[in-house]
């Protein structure tokens, strides 16, 4: 067993991934499941069809308090915190003084004076300095006592009414506390499949015994990582590290949609003058869909070229989409090459393939409009 | 008619001067459900241990390495409409070319039936 394996940490579901018969990998310094026996395909083809019962309790969960946290946390992310409504949750980032992102994170509001982020697993520890050195007068907390789980799929609501009936009705992208199997968990309607679903934080020693729970649902089968990466692929979803990095503005990334009006207007968050420049007058270069013509998937940093050869950027993201049952992919072009419809080549092992620029997402987002 | 494997978990089945070759159920088994097959067209020439065809699962992209040195006969058409066959039948219906061997000799390098399952054993 070599260094790195034995210093992997792992996930309070441990013990059960293993006796699911997992396939466990190192990931973000954890051991975590890539693939259940049931295989990528069958698990990822489950999810879109039934429900899927994902481990992510890598992920970091940091809840901020202080007299006014949003405030505070809008030195931090281009996003609008401070009009962010007790109970709901919403999508943002993190920028560095150039404009590049240093992490995409959830944020959630849980009252006047609390916040509850869940911030990504290799990122967590550089997050968590990064809020301790700039949210003066705020406590932040690293929540190590609880795991994360998600349930997703478009039976996942009706399947976890069963356990907890505070779920009916929640709406998409809100936080609340209830009891599901009568443990106290904090649930938010969210997810990183483009399905309907929910994120449950439950503490680490209740864990094992609420994944039990909800695997016993009907409909409910256990699902690895490499499932919720191609389904966050077909969604078009951007995965840190690959799509967006500190070499990336969220404008870039097309996610500008973070970034509210009072924000454009006003500013003041980190790389504002970089990201409202580009804001006004438009990316250099920008993330878009990219579909191979033929059954060859396009892996990440294979390149992108334009009909005459010349190369013009990079996939970020690529494989295969077992419900588009075709290659997918994401990458960066031109702001000239971002249209829909435009050709382009990719150049996979030595052969320029073509393959067209498209609107994302691949697979319709279904997410919960009650 | 006689049958040798790879360390890189190909298979070959020698029938006079051609070998039909494939990769493994101990592969298939390792590399997950399988969406793409790339095949070597026939006349191509191939080396020992050289690239000769591509084999990709959901995850990952992996080269199949030709276990001798010759020339295509034929690439398995089949196998491009229907890569999930490598899962089904890969020591069968999912072969993956024929080449024509140039150097017989290079055979001897290869392992036999017993001794690529112990191969395998020793790797679990």
């Amino acid at each position: 067993m070599s260094d790195s394996e034995t210093q992997l940490l792992t996930t309070p579901l441990d013990s059960l991934h293993r006796e699911l018969g997992a396939k466990m990998v190192p990931f973000a310094g954890y051991s975590m499941p890539v693939q259940y026996p049931a295989g990528v395909l069958t698990e990822h083809l489950h999810t879109r069809a039934a429900a899927g019962l994902f481990d992510v309790s890598h992920m970091g969960q940091v809840v901020i308090e202080g007299d006014d946290p949003a405030a505070a946390l809008e030195a931090l992310v281009p996003g609008d915190v401070v009009g962010l409504g007790e109970g709901r949750t919403r999508y943002s980032v993190f920028t560095d003084v150039g404009g590049g992102i240093l992490d995409d994170l959830m944020i959630s509001r849980l009252g006047p004076n609390k916040l509850f982020l869940v911030v990504n697993a290799a990122c967590k520890h550089a997050d968590f300095k990064h809020m301790q050195d700039w949210l003066a007068g705020c406590s932040v907390r690293m929540l190590d006592d609880r795991a994360l789980l998600a349930l997703q799929g478009p039976k996942a609501a009706e399947a976890f009414a069963a356990v907890a009936p505070a779920s009916v009705g929640q709406g998409f992208m809100t936080i609340r506390e209830y009891d599901v199997a009568g443990i106290s968990c904090l649930v938010t309607r969210s997810g990183y499949t483009g399905e309907d679903g929910f994120e449950i934080s439950v503490p680490a020693d209740r864990a094992e015994e609420l994944a039990r729970v909800l695997l016993a649902l009907e409909g409910v089968k256990p699902i690895g990582l490499g499932a919720r990466d191609s389904l966050r692929l077909e969604a078009g979803l951007c995965l840190y590290g690959s799509d967006i990095d500190r070499t990336t503005s969220p404008v870039e990334g097309g996610i500008q949609w973070i970034i509210g009006k009072r924000r454009r207007e006003q500013g003041g968050f980190p790389g504002a003058a970089v990201i409202l420049a580009q804001l006004a007058e438009g990316p250099r270069r920008k993330r878009v869909g990219v579909q191979p013509d033929g059954r060859a998937p396009a892996r990440a940093h294979t390149e992108i070229t334009d009909l005459d050869g010349n190369v013009i950027g990079e996939i970020t993201s690529g494989g295969f989409g077992p419900s588009v049952n075709g290659p997918v992919a994401m990458g960066y072009v031109p702001a000239a090459f971002a249209a829909p419809g435009t050709a382009v080549r990719l150049m996979v092992r030595g052969k320029a393939l073509d393959a067209r620029v498209v609107t994302l997402p691949f697979t319709p987002h279904r997410y919960f409009k009650g | 008619m006689s049958i040798y494997f790879t360390k890189d978990h190909e298979w070959i089945n020698v029938e006079g001067n051609v070998g039909t070759v494939g990769i493994t159920d101990y592969a298939q088994h390792a590399l997950g459900d399988v969406v793409f097959v790339e095949v070597p067209e026939a006349g191509r020439g191939l080396t020992k241990g050289g690239d000769a065809a591509v084999v990709e699962s959901v995850k990952a992209a992996s080269e199949v390495y030709s276990p001798v040195s010759g020339t295509v006969v034929e690439g398995n058409a089949a196998l491009a409409e229907q890569p999930a066959m490598v899962n089904e039948d890969p020591e069968g219906a999912a072969w993956f070319f024929k080449v024509e061997l140039s150097n017989p000799a290079e055979l001897d390098e290869l392992m036999d039936r017993a001794a690529y399952d112990a191969f395998v054993a020793g790797l679990e």
